[in-house]
């Protein structure tokens, strides 16, 4: 098992078409997702070609949904049109819609975050790597070869340290990896893949990988607290960061004493999660839970 | 993006929010003029981001132009906290019967817009929502509905503000809903709000920040950045278009992504306890992509920061392989070439690994050392820099 993504998802592109678009659908392509569709309403009817493999274009996501039965769209739509990108999956009723694009306005995010709720619609995102279950399924950006299907869950709102701790725990393997992204306002949080990995029977150990800025890590520590009885190791960044900059990640701000990585570790810590100081020194961690 | 007080009340007032007369002044010629202009006493206010103003001597009534002029004088050019102040506001001094308070905020941790309200206005709102946390309404606004009158009549009455001016706190809360979310702000807070003896209510101080993710909608918000107190790196990086941010320390450096960029910050801190203290002097985010010209520009600004004793690129290859990043390496030294002048470590992992180091290894530059790890680079680098 994995969380969210397997090999049967069925995977639609909104901004296939443009030029982050395809070039992230031909590396999931080339890590063997099923991308059955691209969106765009400009080319529909159209068929983007792929080392040979021609792809569909659809005007919009409910067609596309209706002639693959796709149940993933993953969201490359520049940032003023991506307000609408996510609304039109969420009306199409599509489960899961990741959401890579970065730079949407906040107001635009909170508004679609609205808008879902109540709806079938799991987002991921926005400003987000999107998610992989290693070998099954890949959904966004993230790097295919650089790990292996395994027993780790990992869920951060950062893409390179995504990345990195894949890289470093390579050996073991991952079940799902979900970049749930550095905005203000994000769909899926911490706690939604926490209670996933605690619940999929295939994950034996979770890897959390927070970041300063907002609350998010202390009330994933409060959900460890009472949810989760698998273990979890914890990694934080921006000790070092200044009070009110931006530190790359919209999100990403200490505003007066709120948001400090200081306040996230001691939160994790006391609620039994193991905090590396380093990467590396958390995948170790990682690997003295699972023994490899 | 924060507003200083003037652009707030201006952009305040370009909605409809009452405010009173006034204007900003760069000079105390320009004080002057304008107090004389408004004609009654006046309040000389110092423009800076950040609280404090009035207990730093930045906040000065005048009786009359000539003394207005003089109030700009003192103002001009005080520290008020590690800023400078370069403008002041001359506004037309209000005597106030009471202070209220109201906001429109981002609350992070529910997704959605939060209105905060107080009948209680004028002192530190976070001291209020301490002591008197029942005197603060806050009630949550739905992005996708908005703040109406209907809506706005419960806020105002949540937070019990008197008959005699409900209906214009009530016109006034549209009015900043309007600001907010026309504006595309994450937060816009009058404190106080007050009411003048006559019975108007007035918004008498603003703060407003503004989503710099929205600036494809809203070019105008350019004109209020306040690039003079801009730190000079800072501004040059944003020119071309680096992620960079000033801070105080010797080692420079250099990675994609941002989550990986905070933590080689934290991991230069730590090992430069061992070496006196040594400690990371930016921020500086090349993304994913990490091309050889975004390479040598980054290089480029980290090298013009005197501070910088030694550099540290920290890459992981994931979307961009390491032999392309080592490939961007070699050519941005090239690019540079006298300019390069500290030494450089690097550490490269991820994607074709291997052939990246040893495209490295094979250009042999004089500057350059390649350790395996991110914890023994960034000790390398400490050590560098303190040496």
């Amino acid at each position: 098992m994995s969380i969210f993504l397997n090999e049967n998802s069925k995977v639609i592109v909104q901004g296939m078409t443009g030029s982050e678009g395809r070039k992230h659908t031909q590396r999931m392509l080339a890590s063997g997702t099923a991308i059955v569709g691209g969106v765009n309403p400009k080319k529909a009817g159209q068929s983007v070609d792929f080392d040979g493999a021609g792809v569909p274009v659809f005007g919009n996501v409910a067609e596309a949904m209706k002639e693959t039965g796709a149940d993933v769209s993953v969201i490359f739509v520049p940032p003023a049109g991506a307000k609408n990108a996510v609304i039109e999956a969420v009306d199409a009723q599509i489960g899961l819609a990741v959401v890579i694009t970065e730079g949407i306005p906040v107001h635009d995010s909170t508004y679609f975050w609205a808008h879902a709720q109540g709806s079938s619609t799991r987002i991921v995102g926005p400003n987000c790597p999107g998610l992989i279950s290693p070998g099954r399924s890949n959904a966004g950006i993230i790097p295919a070869n650089i790990t292996k299907q395994g027993k780790i869950g990992l869920v951060s709102k950062s893409g390179t340290l995504t990345y990195q701790m894949m890289y470093e725990l390579r050996d073991i393997g991952f079940s799902t990896c979900v970049g749930i992204g550095g905005d203000p306002v994000i769909g899926t949080t911490h706690i939604d893949c926490l209670q996933a990995f605690q619940d999929d029977p295939e994950t034996e150990a979770i890897v959390m990988i927070g970041e300063i800025g907002g609350d998010a890590e202390e009330r994933a520590a409060d959900f460890v607290q009472g949810n989760v009885t698998k273990p979890v190791v914890g990694y934080v960044a921006g000790f070092t960061a200044p009070e009110g900059k931006t530190m790359g990640h919209a999100g990403a701000i200490v505003s007066g004493s709120a948001g400090t990585a200081q306040a996230k570790k001691e939160a994790l810590e006391a609620a039994g999660v193991r905090v590396g100081k380093t990467p590396s020194e958390t995948a170790r961690l990682m690997r003295e839970i699972v023994g490899a | 993006m924060d507003l200083f007080e003037y652009q707030a009340r201006d952009l305040l007032a370009s909605h409809g929010v009452p405010v009173l007369p006034g204007g900003v002044a760069e000079t105390p010629e320009q004080a002057e003029a304008i107090a004389r202009e408004i004609g009654t006493t006046v309040v000389v206010k110092a423009q800076v981001k950040t609280g404090g103003r009035g207990k730093a001597g930045g906040v000065k009534l005048a009786d009359d132009a000539e003394d207005a002029r003089a109030r700009a004088q003192d103002i001009l050019g005080l520290d008020i906290k590690g800023h400078i102040t370069h403008r002041v506001m001359v506004a037309q001094a209000s005597d106030i019967a009471e202070e209220y308070y109201f906001s429109y905020l981002l609350d992070r941790s529910n997704r959605t817009f939060l209105a905060m309200a107080s009948k209680e206005g004028g002192m530190e709102i976070e001291q209020l929502a301490v002591e008197r946390p029942e005197a603060l309404a806050r009630i949550p606004v739905d992005a996708s509905k908005g703040v109406d009158e209907a809506k706005a009549a419960e806020i105002v009455d949540a937070a019990g503000f008197p008959a005699e001016v409900r209906d214009q706190v009530i016109a006034i809360a549209v009015q900043l809903w309007d600001v907010f979310s026309g504006e595309d702000a994450t937060l816009v807070e009058v404190n106080p709000l007050a009411k003048a003896p006559d019975g108007t209510v007035l918004a008498l101080d603003a703060k407003v920040t503004l989503d710099e993710n929205a600036r494809f909608r809203h070019a105008e918000h350019e004109a209020l950045e306040d690039s003079a107190s801009a730190d000079p790196l800072e501004a040059a990086a944003k020119e071309k278009d680096l992620n960079y941010v000033k801070l105080e320390g010797e080692v420079g450096i250099i990675g994609n992504g941002a989550g990986l960029v905070m933590s080689t910050l934290d991991v230069v801190a730590y090992a430069g306890e061992e070496f006196g203290g040594v400690k990371p002097a930016n921020f500086l985010d090349i993304g994913g992509g990490a091309s050889a010209e975004v390479m040598a520009n980054g290089l480029h600004i980290i090298l013009s920061d005197p501070a910088v004793k030694s550099v540290f690129v920290n890459v992981f290859g994931g979307i961009t392989a390491c032999d392309e990043v080592a490939n961007g390496i070699v050519h941005a030294l090239q690019l540079l070439g006298d300019e390069a002048t500290k030494p450089l470590v690097v550490r490269l992992d991820g994607n074709n690994v291997e052939e990246g180091r040893r495209i490295l290894a094979e250009a042999n530059h004089p500057l350059v050392t390649l350790v395996d790890t991110m914890d023994g680079a960034a000790r390398r680098a400490a050590e560098l820099a303190a040496a």
